[in-house]
């Protein structure tokens, strides 16, 4: 019987650069920003580190292939350096690598870092091109955009649910006002404004029922981590953050070629929650887990991943969405730091990126005194690559 | 007796009134007639419209009886690569069929027609299926763009069953040059109107129709309706005239309501006659192009069992006013558009995956569980049901003749169109299987979740650099 991950792994050290359209940095620039914080803050040098996982998904937009553009730029002496993609979980994918790595005794301590340099295309949203899901979907397929995608899960949670547009589109505003709420007290994020309810249902559609405000920022960034075995962490720092839990679970084809899904939810976020449940012995998610960063790519996506993840009852997220439970003086904070949605969203950083968010609040370290949370326990970090009827869910879980 | 089994049409949803085309180009002098003309949709083209047309003729039959497909049109995308060949694959007929392309003359309809006739008749094939099709691009301001308009018909012929048997035909064979387009041309050019209309239309339609006649020793008041284009509408009636016809024995042009299909243009206007005939009526079909060909039909009983077809009347009833021309220009890619860096990013078809994905791309095919039954597109080679996931035993199975409901659906302004926003959505097809398809011909605001849908063959993109047109399926509000 498979035992977990749960308190092997400490992380010892992150970095996060700030979020946004940094059109002076490049992609090497925010990776070398994001080691310096990391390693500083783990208090170690270069030599220390064994073995690197480097994450990044739109290569073609800045790096290029392989794990060669995280060692050149970094200068790692010759050591073992993995590569990982998997759609918006790529930077937690890094992470998972750095922590089973350890976990398994082949090494000490171990880098995760993730980049991505997206603001490099020309063009608004994120890099499209035909052959992003294949050869044949290319030739198959509707011609797919993310917030085209999550805006069929809006429909239809609308159409399952009962709620006409109207309705839909101001619960899903109060999920946005939260966050830019957040996002404008976080001196790292990209979106730092705060916005009204109001100021969202109006805005102009980028895919029916979506918002420009339901869209999450596209932005360049970098954020790492450094983690060792657990009985280790101590001599490194007095207050290093134990993993937890770490799942990832993958669409089967079922959501999309089957007829069973409803399309008002994400199965992959449920069936790869429970199993991080499971693994952190969490019983009662909605009362256990103290704050959490969810892949809020669009507002919609936040909705429903609150109800897939059990912080809402199936179909009652609205509840809770308008009793506040989810801002930042709620019972259960959810985007502390502005989320994808204001923080922003390269790609292959955001794992790392809501870890680092995590790690920080739960060391009582959140920069500005009005962001941090009282007393956080257990943080989860979850991801969701490519689209509700296929998709990569991951989910972490760190605590004390 | 050999003659015709079947027929379906196909005419585009858009119809562009002439007072739109005479507001946007009157400044050059063009006074186009009253009446509006059926225009095909951005994604629509010759080859779409011939599938459309070709579907509604086969209609609840067996494909696998069909043994040939002959597509006749002027407005082929593809010079080399058989065009017949591709609406074959994509209506999902057997691979040891005859194909052909009839094109070069707006007479190819009835020569695709008559040659089908005749390789039933000398017992080549059984079941032929015609396609006349016609997507014709008209120079801005020209007197053909208020002339042409964009449909496709269709007629199965064979041996047995038939609606009408095939009585006689005569043709006449002219180096007119009324129109011509050199290889490698956009447009067309034309000679003076008056020319084409004293020299052609009314010497050749006259010569065919009374060669018909001595023929076979008929006369013209023996045929219910007469069937032939009405390029000119003061000497279409005048033919007849000289003709000694009544003008009630005339078929409607279709004129002011479709414009001038082409090469499917007779056909057409043929199973408009066949839609309101009776058992015993004689018709005669007429072309007009480089000459013509005559061809003279009479009813049989079997006509009153045709059934579930939208040919022509439910089709003409079946559209939406296109007001923008500047969007029509827009759709034939006549004015340059800016559809976004985003939209720059062409897409390069690997033709070896083409091919060896055919079936799926072209026919909307998927497979099967034997096991469990379970349908589901794309072909999968281990079942997607997750209480069954047999592996390898699948047969094919068809998704373009299966109707579903739209299961979610969106309409997106960030992906690049040429008419966004992007309205595409998951689709539930009835009898089981569930993908995401782009939608086509629907309004946003139309689009409902439960709502139910076809499936229709559009094209895809037109990719110039390497001179690929791409083509796949896609869902739409049932027609009619």
């Amino acid at each position: 019987m498979a035992e977990g991950i749960k308190d092997k792994v400490a992380i010892i050290g992150m970095g996060c650069t700030k979020f946004g359209e940094l059109w002076d940095k490049s992609a090497e620039d925010l990776m070398v920003d994001a080691f310096k914080e990391c390693i500083e803050d783990a208090g170690i040098e270069k030599k220390d580190i064994d073995a690197a996982w480097f994450g990044v998904h739109f290569e073609e937009q800045s790096v290029g292939k392989g794990a060669t553009p995280l060692s050149l730029t970094l200068k790692l002496p010759f050591i073992p350096v993995t590569r990982t993609e998997n759609f918006c979980a790529t930077g937690t994918e890094a992470f998972r690598g750095a922590c089973y790595g350890v976990a398994s005794g082949a090494y000490d301590v171990a880098l995760a870092l993730g980049v991505e340099k997206l603001k490099d295309t020309g063009y608004g949203g994120l890099p499209g091109g035909p052959n992003l899901l294949g050869t044949k979907s290319a030739l198959i397929n509707p011609k797919l955009t993310a917030p085209g995608a999550f805006a069929m899960m809006a429909t239809r949670y609308f159409a399952v649910y009962g709620l006409n547009p109207e309705e839909g589109k101001r619960m899903l505003a109060k999920v946005s006002v939260k966050s830019h709420y957040n996002g404008a007290r976080n001196p790292k994020a990209h979106l730092r404004r705060e916005v009204t309810e109001e100021q969202i249902i109006k805005a102009p559609i980028i895919a029916w029922p979506l918002g420009l405000f339901d869209c999450c920022g596209v932005s360049d960034g970098s954020a790492a981590a450094i983690v060792t075995r657990a009985d280790m962490a101590k001599k490194f720092r007095p207050d290093p953050i134990s993993v937890k839990a770490l799942q990832i679970a993958l669409s089967s084809g079922e959501e999309l070629m089957y007829t069973k899904w409803d399309g008002a939810h994400v199965e992959t976020t449920y069936r790869g929650g429970m199993r991080a449940y499971k693994e952190a012995g969490v019983k009662n998610p909605r009362e256990e887990i103290s704050m959490a960063e969810v892949h809020d790519c669009f507002s919609i996506t936040e909705a429903v991943t609150m109800e897939d993840l059990q912080f809402s009852p199936r179909g009652k997220v609205k509840e809770d969405i308008e009793a506040g439970r989810f801002n930042h003086d709620g019972p259960q904070p959810i985007q502390p730091d502005g989320g994808l949605k204001c923080f922003g969203h390269p790609i292959g950083a955001s794992g790392l990126r809501m870890l680092y968010e995590m790690y920080k609040q739960l060391q009582g370290k959140a920069q500005l005194p009005e962001r941090q949370l009282k007393n956080p326990k257990l943080g989860l970090t979850h991801n969701l690559g490519g689209f509700p009827p296929m998709n990569i869910v991951s989910i972490a879980i760190i605590g004390l | 007796m050999v003659g015709i089994k079947s027929y379906g049409a196909y005419i585009p949803r858009y119809r562009m009134n002439h007072n739109t085309i005479f507001m946007a180009v009157a400044f050059l002098g063009t006074f186009p007639p009253p009446g509006e003309n059926a225009v095909a949709n951005h994604d629509e083209d010759t080859l779409t419209m011939a599938v459309a047309a070709g579907i509604d003729c086969v209609s609840g039959m067996k494909r696998e009886a069909v043994d040939g497909l002959y597509l006749a049109t002027t407005s082929q995308p593809y010079m080399v690569r058989q065009n017949s060949a591709l609406v074959a694959t994509a209506l999902d007929l057997q691979s040891n069929i005859r194909t052909a392309d009839f094109v070069g003359s707006t007479k190819s309809g009835t020569t695709a027609l008559l040659s089908a006739l005749d390789t039933v008749k000398g017992e080549m094939s059984s079941n032929i299926l015609v396609c006349a099709s016609d997507c014709r691009l008209s120079k801005p301001g020209s007197p053909q763009e208020s002339l042409y308009g964009d449909g496709a018909a269709s007629l199965l012929v064979g041996s047995d069953d038939v609606i009408a048997t095939f009585e006689g035909s005569y043709s006449v064979s002219y180096d007119f040059p009324d129109r011509w387009r050199a290889s490698g041309e956009k447009f067309e050019h034309a000679w003076e109107d008056r020319f084409i209309r004293d020299s052609g239309y009314s010497q050749f339609i006259s010569e065919v129709i009374s060669g018909l006649l001595k023929k076979y020793n008929l006369n013209i008041k023996d045929f219910t309706k007469i069937v032939y284009p009405g390029l000119y509408a003061r000497e279409h009636g005048a033919i007849a005239k000289r003709l000694g016809a009544d003008p009630g024995q005339l078929q409607d042009t279709l004129l002011s309501t479709v414009g001038d299909t082409g090469s499917a243009s007779p056909l057409m206007m043929l199973i408009a006659a066949l839609e309101d005939a009776k058992p015993g009526d004689k018709i005669l079909v007429t072309s007009f192009g480089n000459g013509g060909d005559a061809l003279f039909f009479q009813v049989t009983e079997k006509i009153e069992s045709v059934a579930n077809k939208r040919a022509v009347k439910k089709h003409l009833n079946s559209k939406k006013d296109l007001a923008s021309y500047e969007k029509y220009l827009a759709f034939r890619n006549l004015a340059p558009m800016d559809l976004g860096m985003r939209g720059e990013m062409s897409m390069r078809t690997p033709m070896s995956a083409l091919f060896r994905e055919r079936k799926v791309v072209l026919a909307l095919c998927g497979s099967k569980c034997k096991k469990c039954g379970t349908p589901q597109y794309p072909y999968q080679r281990v079942c997607v049901n997750p209480d069954c996931g047999a592996i390898d035993q699948m047969e094919d199975y068809r998704f373009s003749d299966k109707k579903g409901v739209v299961f979610t659906y969106t309409g997106d302004n960030l992906a690049a169109s040429i008419d966004p926003p992007s309205v595409y959505g998951l689709v539930d097809f009835d009898g089981g299987g569930r993908y995401w398809f782009d939608f086509t011909d629907c309004d946003l605001d139309s689009v409902k979740v439960g709502m139910q849908v076809e499936m229709t063959f559009r094209r895809r993109y037109v990719d110039e650099s390497s001179g690929v047109h791409g083509y796949s399926w896609k869902a739409t509000p049932i027609r009619a």
